[in-house]
């Protein structure tokens, strides 16, 4: 190779300032309070689900019969449920499979979405016709139709709600990272490496994936409260985790009868669903402006 | 004869994440009547803000026009409330201004009877019929052939030329005393681009307006426009009728910009000379020259005083440089 | 003869068929390439210059082997490209690169600058080892004109102007023997402009054998670097010859009116230089006009232009037209 002059070195060595991506986007996803409070339940919903064993106050399997459907009360901050069991305990218990459930769910339904939107948006024509289609069939079930058949067919249980979620999520995931990867493929980075003669395995893992993922995680972190929420329905419904289990649908749904005489049996983990799920929204709210600087006004 | 329109001292600036930028520092220009002048400057330089700001088009926030006067038909522009009444009928009637991308600046959803007649009415108070007719009028002047017929059409089914046309014709249609072009042919192929540039002066000739055509290409307003004014780092850094500016640039970054264009009609063999580095940070600048990092004749002058104002060298030719360097060679008078 | 040319591009057709309904079926072609023959010696630059929808970009991913050619013939440096299957193309691949015109969106954000450079050779397996590949990688930095210190750098970090430099890094890594220089300056400042003008040149003459097809719509520029010119017009070429020939003798129409459209920095000469204005539009390429694609617009068009299309024939020294009336 022949050998250039060093000067040119010297005269374009400026460069503009680095910007320090990390800081902005910590900067902007702080910024606004109910992001903050999101988070921080987030945090609690986490410490609990671990910590269960140790700060709930009871064993929440334990029953007591002489103690049903108790009003709050100093030793049973929440009160009793039908079976004197303590609903604060139960609660906190039932945090650990709100969460499995979200998480794993979604884990399964991004995991198996994603990879089949990435090879349907690559390849496109029948490729794309063929999962397309199979993806359509799988959003004409309603999700709590869906997850009943899978749990008929497999019998109830936490790892079969899980899968049955899971695989009734796949539709939104699959068919975002499909739209991501069609328009990301028609940049002349992934030109480019199919100009160089990459693999197409190579582009889609090493250029095309990766550029698609700011808006699929806004939405991973958005619908972990849909798969919690509908867990709590399915539980709701009767499906799920089976009894003694503790799931605050189950348990929504054990108070339901009992609304106006003891309705703390419902609202505490009604009231558990409902800012679980507000704040995951909260807090894929919060990535997606820190992601995108545009969608916000003024900083 | 007093200036058509008189801008002095215009400053602009944003506020952004990174820092304030001074997009327009201190800008000083005239035009007259019946005159065409070029704003020259490679982008960032703050010619199209300046224009907007002319306006009072700049978003606020994160922009602000902190400083100057626009003095137009003896009243000073800036003076008025943006988005007031004594603006709103300056904008589109008197000034008028036509942008880069004409498929972002027509409204897609509506047809462009629509957008002209709108403007025939507000402005000049037409009733239905007449603005239409004089819509129809319109669109020939600027040569859409068959216009009766493509009056009632929407933007996207016209080509990006004919949609420039379309542009040209809604800045005409109130008779406005300036037309301002921001990069009106850069979107465009060379031959749109003649063609478009000849219309506008025509158009220019026949309305007995003034123009504004800001650019990067040298040869543009080589060809039409009567005085220049260079621009960089938002600042004015030469100014001259066209034949001072291309025959004797004394502004190293005239000179350098001069130097670095290829020539269709000069010898193959010669090598570019570039203007070496990168364009400016407008972030926080130095107090110094603007142009200091780049410039082969820089003196120590140069680091240590505040940046050079504009001087006058004789007639309307005016450099703010303290160096002043003569270019050896260059384009030949005739 | 044939040892002389790194491309030799024959008849080659590129359309890309419209499709309506449920079905798909074909009811039009868009001509983008329809029919252009060139060749491309070793160490030579061959400008391709047009207005947009001519086909120039087209023809450039053709070579390439983007797009799959409808129909004719292309070799590189002796092989036959035009139907090779991927693999065997894949190692010729390397002596093929190209140069895009967006220094945005042609470098992945997400990798570094020197993962970007490199890639090439760790797709192609030029390298043993990391010691190698961290040398090389340095290596093409420095002849770009890069700092080195700013191989860990993603590319936001870097100006246009830099950023073209990383692609030109990139096409070089595998020596390849030809660039196809897509509309390389067109998205950069004026001043940036002749930076890369100038490395492209440099580079050519520093590394011998290396050739270019430098694709713009900028006649000035691709007068200033091309040794041969060919313009097109409407997915045809209209008229081949050497640069300078191009601006002193232009023989063909089109070319006039593009020459005369071209703003010169000059105003003195702008006074007195006689212009072309041409009238009406490109038309579109799913409907072009029958014959002579050039006909409607042309002011010597006579009758039997409008039925033949004109071929390109050798008018002396090389320098070849379409044009019937030539």
């Amino acid at each position: 190779m022949a050998e250039r002059k060093e000067v040119a070195t010297r005269e374009f060595m400026e460069a503009p300032p680095r910007v320090n991506e990390l800081e902005r986007f910590i900067r902007v996803f702080f910024s606004r309070r109910v992001v903050i409070f999101g988070l921080v339940v987030l945090v609690i919903l986490l410490l609990t689900a671990i910590l269960a064993p140790w700060i709930a106050p009871y064993n929440p399997y334990k029953q007591d019969l002489d103690n049903v459907k108790g009003q709050p009360s100093v030793e049973h901050w929440l009160g009793t449920d039908t079976l004197g069991r303590d609903t604060l305990s139960r609660i906190i218990y039932g945090s650990r499979n709100s969460l499995i459930v979200g998480i794993v769910a979604i884990g399964v339904a991004s995991g198996i979405g994603m990879t089949l939107g990435l090879i349907a948006g690559y390849f496109g024509g029948w490729t794309y016709i063929i999962i397309m289609r199979l993806i359509d069939a799988l959003m004409a079930f309603p999700p709590i139709l869906l997850a009943l058949t899978i749990a008929a067919l497999l019998g109830g249980g936490l790892t079969n709600i899980v899968i049955a979620l899971g695989i009734s999520m796949i539709p939104p995931f699959c068919r975002l990272m499909c739209g991501q990867v069609v328009s990301v493929k028609e940049n002349d980075y992934v030109v480019a490496g199919r100009a160089l003669g990459a693999s197409p395995r190579r582009i889609m893992l090493r250029h095309v994936a990766p550029n698609c993922f700011p808006p699929l995680i806004v939405q991973m972190s958005l619908q972990i409260g849909g798969a919690i929420l509908a867990e709590a329905g399915l539980s709701f419904l009767g499906i799920g985790i089976d009894p003694p289990g503790a799931a605050w649908g189950a348990m929504v749904s054990e108070g339901y009868r009992y609304l106006l005489t003891v309705p703390i049996l419902s609202f505490a983990p009604g009231l558990a669903i409902m800012l679980v799920v507000f704040a995951f929204n909260m807090v894929g709210d919060g990535i997606r402006d820190a992601l995108d600087p545009r969608l916000r006004g003024t900083i | 004869m007093a200036a058509l329109l008189e801008v002095k001292n215009l400053e602009t600036r944003f506020y952004t994440e990174a820092g304030m930028v001074k997009a327009v520092d201190g800008v000083s220009y005239h035009l007259d009547e019946l005159e065409i002048i070029g704003l020259v400057g490679e982008s960032g330089c703050g010619k199209s803000v300046s224009q907007m700001s002319t306006m009072q088009l700049i978003p606020t926030p994160p922009g602000i026009i902190s400083g100057g006067e626009v003095i137009f038909e003896g009243r000073d522009l800036l003076r008025y409330p943006a988005n007031g009444p004594e603006m709103r009928s300056i904008r589109g009637a008197k000034i008028a201004m036509i942008f880069q991308e004409p498929m972002t600046s027509l409204n897609p959803v509506l047809p462009i009877c629509r957008q002209l007649t709108e403007m025939l009415e507000l402005h000049l108070g037409m009733d239905e019929e007449a603005s239409r007719k004089r819509a129809i009028e319109l669109l020939t002047l600027v040569g859409i052939p068959g216009a009766e017929g493509r009056v009632d059409d929407y933007p996207h089914q016209f080509s990006g030329g004919m949609r420039q046309r379309v542009m040209i014709a809604m800045a005409l249609s109130c008779n406005p005393r300036i037309m301002i072009a921001d990069e009106p042919t850069t979107a465009l192929d060379v031959t749109t681009q003649a063609q478009l540039l000849e219309l506008m002066k025509e158009m220019v000739d026949h309305f007995r307006a003034s123009l504004v055509i800001v650019t990067h290409n040298l040869g543009v307003v080589a060809r039409y426009a009567q005085r220049i004014y260079v621009m960089y780092a938002g600042r004015i850094v030469e100014s001259g009728t066209t034949k001072d500016i291309f025959s004797n640039p004394r502004h190293p970054y005239t000179i350098g910009l001069l130097s670095c264009v290829p020539r269709l009609d000069e010898e193959r063999g010669r090598k570019l000379v570039p203007i070496v580095g990168l364009p400016p940070n407008l972030i926080n600048m130095p107090q110094t020259c603007a142009f200091l990092p780049r410039c082969p004749y820089s003196i120590e002058r140069c680091k240590q005083e505040k940046w050079p104002p504009l001087e006058h060298l004789d007639g309307q030719h005016y450099a703010a440089c303290f160096v002043k360097p003569e270019k050896t060679g260059g384009s030949n008078e005739r | 003869m044939k040892d002389d040319l790194v491309l030799d591009i024959r008849n080659l057709k590129m359309y890309f068929p419209v499709t309506r309904g449920l079905m798909r079926r074909k009811v039009a072609d868009v001509k983008a390439v329809d029919d252009v023959s060139f060749v491309v010696k070793r160490g030579e630059t061959l400008g391709l210059v047009g207005e947009s929808g001519c086909g120039k970009t087209t023809t450039g991913r053709c070579v390439l082997r983007l797009y799959q050619p409808t129909s004719g013939q292309m070799y590189f440096e002796g092989h036959d490209i035009s139907v090779m299957k991927e693999n065997k193309l894949r190692p010729l691949r390397r002596k093929m690169s190209l140069i895009f015109q967006d220094p945005y969106g042609s470098l992945d954000p997400r990798q570094t600058a020197g993962s970007i450079v490199g890639e090439p050779l760790v797709v192609h397996h030029m390298v043993n080892g990391k010691g190698e590949y961290d040398d090389r990688v340095e290596e093409l930095f420095r002849i770009v004109g890069l700092d080195p210190s700013m191989i860990d750098r993603v590319p936001h970090e870097f100006s246009g102007g830099q950023r073209q430099r990383i692609g030109v890094a990139r096409a070089l890594s595998c020596d390849p023997s030809l660039i196809i220089c897509d509309e390389p300056i067109s998205a950069l400042d004026v001043s940036i402009q002749a930076q890369i003008i100038n490395l492209l040149e440099e580079l050519q003459e520093g590394l011998g054998g290396l050739s270019y097809l430098f694709i713009a719509h900028d006649l000035s520029v691709v007068r200033h670097i091309s040794d041969r010119v060919a313009v097109m017009y409407l997915g045809r070429i209209v008229e081949i010859t050497d640069a300078d020939t191009l601006y002193t003798n232009p023989l063909h129409p089109y070319t006039k009116a593009l020459l005369s459209a071209v703003p010169i920095a000059d105003p003195f000469v702008e006074e007195t230089r006689e212009r072309v204005i041409l009238k009406g539009e490109v038309p579109s390429p799913l409907n072009p006009p029958s014959g002579c694609s050039f006909h409607p617009r042309c002011d010597f068009a006579k009758p039997e232009c409008s039925q033949t299309i004109p071929q390109l024939r050798d008018v002396g020294g090389g320098h070849q037209v379409a044009c019937l009336q030539i």
